[in-house]
This record gives structure tokens, sequence and C-alpha cells, in this order.
């Protein structure tokens, strides 16, 4: 048997495990990647199997948690009971500089912790009222998003009104996000429905809102970096890449990011957009609406931080293009000596991911950097463009899982016997359980920045550690033998 | 009232600073962003924020550790900040995992399931698995029938367990979905084995917390494992309930305790392995030590015993008046209450207090007494669930500490009728304050206008202790920065030393930060202590 035919043979006895229907349902998610296949044969973004241990999230944890959560400089708020605004605090890592509960509130929790009464009797003017005892307690906001909970879209409040109202009597933006929990089959819904929000209550007002920096005058270099959430603080490394070859970043959405560089993206020439699956809605509807161009990039490892980086440039004149290879020269040396040093010590180790935006597909170049090997890799909430993405950046043989289930990572795992499995906390100590040297792939295992020429040294050394640790050859007791 | 201070920045000088500052050195985030580029670069994008001046970022942040900022943040009616208590499911989920093979179920949205995995996991550092019943919009319209056939079939046929512990999220909740005939209708169509159990509870986020989770589920499981299965004569066991009380040493040293008494018992919720189990290479999905036969059995006990009476008051309701049986509530924890706790066991057994037990009180007590001069009159902040912080203080009156802010957001009046008792007969709790239902944005205000030694609280404290300088020691659910201190036992004489030893060695600790600038403060930078 082929390698491929091998893993196809895997998939369908990781498959006899289900009842007949589930089986049925999740076969056409699990494939194994042929190089003549154009989009990886899976599909996506459809429903979970109920009772299968799914790894997804919902539309709230896409709008509140991913889009809206890293700007800084607003309060959002949780809208609905406890606990939705409880498990998400602080648990995303997107680093921010600022002065907590004064004038930035990322790491805090806003909640309009919702009682039995407010479900019968309706929330909408709770909200209002919470919102005037947020301007009295933090003036300094630059104001405000409602993220509603599951309940909300069940019992018939009107946020929209509320915000409305409140937007104005406070002369600040606030923003309704209708990210209701049970909305989509995943995070996903809530990225695309906090973009709309960005797209109907923000942009339209950007003039109003907007403080241009004194003296400040349109440069044909002016660049948005979108979708960067500055996890371990990834933005930073890539701003100032984007820097160093001549452009200016205006705005960063949204790590980092404040209101005020939200209003500021019109003004760019050109939107850089890192997470695509979470943020290409806001750069359709600015390319249709403002004519700026779009364009993905990939800052992980020095192969595809060239390549990226070339690819910016071209898009501008001929000073930014020969800065960018200025700068991709200056950092070989350094990039080589980085992998001097790792990649004998990762030469030919194999990996299995299962991560959620863009990181399946961005981070594979980067452990081939280094050596590596990815044979299988999924997204939790990938749809159709990023499984075809994502074919151009794996080889024959890798087996794909859409929303993968415990029940199949584990197996797959089992079977292939990767060196490192990179995915989330969910699935950190299974497989350290297994034996299995494992990395959080979303909140980068609490180290980072992994982006840019900086963030790549990390990125090996984490690899490094992760795999060739001494602690995995002590599970095995010396009396099983 | 805002505008910008950085006039007309220029952009970093140095934008390519090399990865490597010398031969080998790799620089995360932890060193990188200090840097010079970096701090450059943050300084250089401050002007496109919008930022306000770092004059008026200053003056308000003076304003909020003021009086009047207490006083408008204690208005609040509408918003709470930073609240200490999760929701019902939570509860549900972990103490459903104690129970032998047991999957805990959510019905109804698949994110909080996701959320709540997540939560158990960072404190824990071991695997939790649950389902979900994955609801979406046409659920929300239908119901979540379809979804409960189907996920309960799939989830027994993938994961095989024993008993499938089904809990709700606030979406099932709202929209009214019938547990009971939806599970019998999944067992009418196969789902599921007739006789399997799948015991079932209502926890609507949007009543009470976490701990009223724990207790609608504890109630859940025990009235469909016992049904039916009420004997004659008693089985000679005593049950022992713990609550939510992430310290699983908590479980081991009770276990210890009751197998010196050599009595005859039942955790249960012995969720010690399920937060706990050794890596042997296989990854086991059951943990749940309390097996199913025994939970049946606990019906026939002579008595349960509760460490945690605000967390279970609808199991012991149910216990007393269901099961005719005797529940008792002790809090073994410090040294009093588990003289108290021991003196019923050996009144119980008819047997004397073991001398090993005997022992280690001597031994806990010794090391109290050795630190007492550096723990007494200390003003301590501390928060938590009801029962936790009961505990906690019972403990800190004994060392001579003075608890006094002390902030349970998910109180009740019972509870702080029954502490303030407490604190009034102490002569150390004459200066504290309960705060029910208020939240850690709250106690900030309190800790700036009233300033306390020494905070106690869990992960999330360490915020109140970047803002006042006040030194957090970690005890409480979730800690998430701090490895391991799930591990250890806070219970009985054992746990007195732990809490003992975290809290006198963090005065400590503090001492020397505040001492350690040479020729400054180093005066007192004292070799002992």
């Amino acid at each position: 048997m082929t390698y491929v035919e091998e893993n196809k043979k895997l998939i369908q006895e990781v498959l006899e495990a289900y009842p007949e229907k589930a089986a049925k349902k999740r076969s056409k998610h699990l494939n194994v990647h042929e190089e003549s296949n154009s989009d990886c044969g899976v599909k996506s973004n459809k429903k979970s199997v109920p009772g299968v241990m799914t790894t997804r999230g919902c539309a709230y944890a896409g709008a509140k948690g991913v889009v809206w959560g890293p700007v800084k400089d607003m309060i959002h708020i949780s809208h609905g009971p406890v606990g939705c605004g409880y498990y998400s605090w602080s648990g995303r890592r997107n680093y921010y500089i600022g002065t907590t509960g004064v004038d930035t509130f990322g790491t805090m929790q806003f909640t309009s912790d919702f009682q039995e009464r407010d479900i019968v009797f309706g929330g909408d003017k709770k909200l209002a009222k919470l919102i005037d005892e947020l301007e009295i307690l933090f003036p300094l906001s630059q104001g405000t998003t409602i993220e509603s909970e599951c309940p909300i879209g069940l019992i018939g409040d009107d946020i929209e009104a509320v915000a409305r109202q409140k937007a104005k009597e406070t002369e600040k933006p606030v923003v309704p996000v209708r990210c209701e929990g049970f909305r989509g089959v995943s995070q996903s819904l809530g990225h695309h429905i906090a973009n709309d929000t960005v797209r109907d209550w923000v942009l339209p007002k950007a003039d109003e809102y907007r403080k241009l920096p004194e003296g400040f005058e349109p440069s044909p270099y002016d660049v948005n970096i979108i979708g960067d959430y500055n996890i371990g603080g990834d933005a930073w490394p890539s701003r100032m890449l984007l820097e160093a070859i001549g452009l200016r970043v205006i705005s960063q959405f949204s790590g980092d990011g404040t209101f005020n560089e939200t209003v500021m993206t019109p003004l760019a020439k050109l939107n850089l957009i890192h997470c695509y699956r979470s943020m290409n809605y806001i750069c359709r509807h600015m390319e249709e609406k403002y004519g700026i161009g779009w364009l993905e990039y990939n800052f992980f490892g020095p192969t595809q931080i060239a390549k990226s980086l070339r690819k910016i440039a071209a898009q501008f004149d001929e000073t930014i293009q020969e800065n960018a290879e200025k700068v991709i020269a200056q950092y070989q040396a350094d990039m080589d000596a980085v992998i001097a040093q790792y990649r004998p010590r990762l030469e030919g180790k194999t990996v299995m991911m299962m991560v959620g935006g863009l990181r399946p597909r961005h981070v594979i170049p980067a452990f081939e950097d280094l050596g590596m090997k990815v044979i299988g890799t999924g997204y939790e909430f990938g749809h159709g463009d990023d499984y075809k993405r994502t074919a151009d950046y794996v080889k024959d043989g890798t087996i794909i899982y859409d929303d993968v289930s415990g029940h199949e990572f584990e197996e797959f795992a089992k079977q292939l016997n990767p060196d490192l499995i990179a995915a989330g906390i969910k699935e950190k100590y299974v497989f350290q359980k297994m034996a299995l040297p494992f990395r959080q792939m979303h909140s980068w295992d609490y180290s980072g920045p992994y982006h840019g020429y900086h963030g790549f040294a990390v990125f090996a050394r984490d690899m490094d550690l992760a795999i060739n640790n001494p602690t995995w050859s002590l599970i095995e007791n010396p009396w099983n033998k | 009232m805002t505008e910008n201070t950085a006039k007309n920045p220029t952009p970093p000088e140095n934008l390519t600073p090399p990865v490597l500052s010398e031969p080998g050195k790799i620089q995360d985030h932890f060193d990188l962003f200090h840097t010079d580029p970096y701090q450059e670069t943050f300084e250089f994008k401050r002007q496109f924020e919008g930022a306000h001046s770092k004059e008026e970022v200053a003056r308000i942040a003076e304003w909020t550790k003021t009086w009047d900022y207490r006083e408008k943040n204690f208005s609040r009616e509408a918003l709470t900040v930073n609240p200490a208590k999760a929701c019902q499911p939570l509860g549900s989920l972990f103490v459903a995992a104690g129970f032998e093979g047991t999957l805990p179920y959510s019905h109804g949205s698949q994110g909080c399931v996701a959320y709540f995995r997540t939560h158990l996991t960072r404190n824990f550092k071991e695997p939790f698995q649950a389902v979900s019943s994955s609801m979406t919009e046409d659920a929300a319209v239908f119901g979540g029938l379809n979804n409960m056939v189907d996920g309960l079939a799939n989830s027994y046929t993938l994961y095989k367990p024993k008993m499938i512990a089904l809990c709700t999220t606030c979406m099932a909740e709202v929209i009214g979905d019938d547990l009971g005939a939806f599970i019998q209708t999944a067992k009418n169509k196969g789902s599921i084995p007739e006789d399997f159990p799948v015991p079932y509870a209502h926890t609507p986020s949007f009543v009470g917390s976490h701990i009223t989770g724990y207790d609608n589920m504890l109630k859940g499981i025990l009235e469909c494992l016992t049904e039916g299965k009420k004997q004659e004569t008693t089985n000679g066991k005593y049950n022992f309930n713990l609550g939510f009380d992430p310290y699983i040493g908590n479980i081991r040293e009770l276990k210890r305790i009751l197998q010196l008494f050599d009595l005859d018992y039942t955790v249960l919720s012995d969720n010690a392995d399920a937060f706990d189990s050794p890596n042997t290479g296989e990854f086991k999905m059951y943990n749940g030590l309390t097996t199913l036969e025994d939970a049946a059995d606990s019906i026939n006990a002579e008595g349960t015993f509760f460490f945690q009476k605000y967390t279970t008051p609808k199991t012991q309701d149910y216990i007393e008046k269901e099961w005719g049986q005797e529940t008792y509530n002790f809090r073994p924890f410090g040294i009093k209450g588990t003289d108290e706790f021991l003196t019923k066991l050996s009144e119980l057994t008819g047997k004397p207090v073991p001398q090993e037990l005997v022992d280690e009180r001597g031994r806990a007590v010794d090391a109290m007494t050795d630190s007492q001069a550096w723990i007494h009159g200390k003003r301590i902040a501390l928060y938590g669930d009801p029962d936790h912080v009961f505990g906690l203080v019972n403990f800190l009156l004994e060392l001579g500490a003075e608890p006094v802010h002390i902030v349970v957001t998910n109180s009740n009046p019972d509870f702080e009728a029954e502490l303030q008792a407490v604190l009034d007969a102490s002569p150390y709790g004459q200066n504290s304050t309960i705060w029910g239902k208020k939240d850690l944005w709250h106690l900030r205000s309190l800790m700036f206008t009233e300033p306390v030694d020494l905070l106690i609280g869990n992960s999330y404290g360490k915020y109140l202790w970047r803002d006042t300088h006040t030194p957090i020691v970690r005890i409480g659910y979730p800690i998430f920065d701090r490895h391991h201190m799930h591990r250890y036992e806070t219970l009985g004489y054992k746990g007195a030393l732990n809490l003992h030893n975290w809290i006198v060695n963090t005065i400590l600790d503090e001492l020397d930060r505040q001492t350690i600038i040479p020729a400054k403060t180093d005066i007192s930078f004292d070799l002992i202590r």
C-alpha cells in the first residue's frame, strides 16, 4: 500500500467506531491529501455532530474573544449570564500597552450578570443603566461593544435600540454585536458578525469619530495590519518589519488596537491581512467601499517572511522593494544561526496540527524551515477557501481533518505517532498523557511572539524544548518493560 | 478632553534589531518588548491610537484610588466587573467527573463546553473530557430533542461511558427543553440502552453560580443511581462530600484520615484522579473514583458528611427528606475545624483520635506558634465561594490575623449571618466586613481606601496585586499562573500546615522584596527571620 492508501485505510478504521449516521457525516470531513487535489477534499463549516466532542467554540467566542476583545480602549460587555465572560476573561494573551482599568480594559471582565428576572422581564433597561455606570467609573473608555450571549436573542431584547440611544447620549460609539452562541456552527460566524458591526456601526461614522495625529499627512505607504491579534506580542515584530521596509502602519485591527485605529483604517492604501478567516469580510467591504486593496501575508518562518515581504513590497515602488531585499538580507545571518542551532535537533521530526484561523497552513513552512514535516493538519472552524489555500501548503499523504473530534484526533495520533502535536489547551494534556510532546498553537503555550524574524527564533527554541526535553523519557517506569 | 502628547513623533531609528542579541541568546516576550527598538515602536504607534494624554491617564488612575471613586463604584446597580463566580454547568461537570466511567454532557450551545473544559484544564493541567449537544439556530426554534437523541447515541457509542451526567446551558433553559422526556425519547429510539443511567440537572447560568450547578448535578446523580436501592438496614458506611473543592489533595487527605479511624466510607464524587492522574504513557479517559455501585448504595449509609454547607443545600435537603438520612456539616480546615471533625469521627467510631493525627495536630500548632509574630494583626483581604471563605476566615482568626475585607460574589444571607457571628465572637474579627454580592472591582476600591497587608485569592487576584501592590497568596479556584497548587491538601492538620506555610512565606517574601535595594532599604534585608 502507498502512504496515501495507508492513511485512507486509517480514516476508514477511525470511522468504524461511530454510529452509522455520524460516520457518514464525519467521513466527509476527513481525507488524505493528494497533490493533484486543489482543495484538500474535505467538507467544512458544517454543524458539528452532537456528542462527539468537538473542540469548537461559539459565535460569542469569535466576536468577543477574537475580533472585538483586543480593541484595548473600548469596554466589551459580555451581555447575559456571568459564565461566558468569566471563562473568556484574560484567556487569550492578546497583549497590549496601557493602564488597565483606566485607559485600557483588555484583561477585565464586564458583564450584565443576568439573573432570572432579567430573562423574564428583559435586560434592555439594565443594559442602558450599565452603560451609564461605565461612563461614571471608566470615563477614559473610548466606547463600548455589547456582545450578546445566548439568552439575549431568545428573549427578544433590542440591544440595537439601547446602543443607538447610548451612543447619542455618551457621544461615544456603542456597538451592538449579535453574537449569541447558538448562531452558526462555530466561532467563525462570530468573526463575521463582528466584522459586519465594524461595517455597519463604525466605518460609516469613521470621519466623525477619527482623531488624526497632529500634522498627519496621508502617505502612499500607509497600511493597516488586519487580523493580527497580538498573541504573545505577534503584531509588534510584524509592525516593525513593515515599517523597516518603509511602510507606515496607521492601524492595527485588532491586536493592541484602539477605537481610533479602527476608524483610521479607511485612510490606508492597503490592508495587510494576517488572519484571513476572521477578517476577510471587512477587507472585502473596504475594497468595495473605499477601493482599498488587501493582501494576505505569512510571517511564520524565514522562507515565508521573505516571500511575504517581497509580495507586499511588489505593491509599492522600487524603494520599498529595495528596502525589503535589504531587510531580508540583513536577517539572513541571524536566521542561518537559528537554523544551525535547532535544525539538527529537529530534522525529520513529524507534527500533527489542529488549530483555528490560519495557523493550520501558515505554520507549516516554519516547521519545514526547521526540517520538520507536518503529517496531519486541520481547522476547528475553517471554510472551503481555507482548505483551498491549505492545498498549496501540504504534501502528498497528509491527513486532513476538519472539526476533528476527540476520538478521531486520538486515534490518528496513536497510529501515526508524531513527534509533536500542535493544537489547543483542551487537547494538550490528552496527548501529554500519551507521552506525546505538545505545544499549544493558539496561545503559543504562554510563549511568543512567533511572528517575524524575532518570533521565528522563539518558535524554533520552543519546538526544540518541547520535543527534546528529558521528562518524556521518564514516563515509562523501569518495571513495566 | 483627549489630546495627543506625542508631538510629531518620528519613527524609531532602528527597525531591524538583531534576532540574536548575543550568540545563542533568544529573547522572547519577557525581554524583547522592553528593548529600545520595541519601546520606540510603541511610542510611535501611540500617535495613531487617539490616546488620552499621559497626564490625564495618571490623573484618572489616581482618582480610582479615592473614597470618591469608591462611593461611585459601590453605587453600581447594573454593572458587574471582574466577578468571583462562574456559572452553574462548570460545577456540574466538576462533580460529575468524580464518578466511575462518567461522561459529562452539556445540553445546549456547544461553545459553553469548550469554555468549561478549557477552564478546568487550565487549573488542573489535566485533560477534561465532556461533550455537547451542539445546538444551533434550528434547535433554538424547534427545541433540542434531535440533538440529544443523536448526541447521546454518538457519545455512548464512541466513548463507552458507564454513565452520562447531563446538565444544561442557558440556551436550553430559555427555550425550555424537557430533559426527562428527551432522555426517555432517546432511549425509546435506541440511542442508549433503557437501563443506562443518564442523571440530569437543570443548570441555568442565570441562577446562582458554579456551586449551585454542583449541587443540582450531585442531587441529580444521587437521585438517579439510588432509585429503588433503599434497603431495610444500613450498610454501616458514611458518605463524605467535599463540595466544589479544587484541592484534590483534600480528598486523599480525607481518605487517609478515615482509614486511620478504620471507618468505612464512600466519597461522593471522588474526582482526585480525574484531576490528577498519573502519566503512564496511556491516556485514560475516565478517572472518577466513586463507583456507581457505591454511589447507589450511599442511600443506605449511616449518614452523610458535607464540608461545604452553602454549596449543597438541595442535596442535603434531598438526603434528609428522601433518604431519611442524617447529614453532618463540618469544616475541617484549620485547627479547631479539624478538631471538631475528628471528635465527631471518634464519637461515631467509638475510637480515640489516632496518635498519628494527634501528632500532626501538634506539628501544625507548633509551626503556627513558631511563625505567629509575623502573622499576628496582619490585615487580610480575601474572596471566593462562601464555604471556601468560611474555612479560610476560621483559620486566619486562629492565627491572629484580621480578615478585613471579605468579598463573596456568590453570597447568600444565611452564610453572611453565620460568618458574621464567627467574626463577632473573635477579637480579630472586629474590623471585618463581609461584602456579599460584590466583585473584584469593588475589592480594588476597598484595598485602595482601606489598605491591607495581604490578599488571599485566585489567579485573578494578581491584577489587584499589580494595582495595589498588596502581596497575594493564591488559594482558591482558578489558579492558572502557578503550578500544581491543587495537588496539595488544605484540609485537616496537614492542610492547615500548607495554608500556614503559603501565608507566612508570602509575608516573608514580601519583606525581602521591600528591603532589597542596596544602601537604601536593605538595612532590614535580614538573613534570619
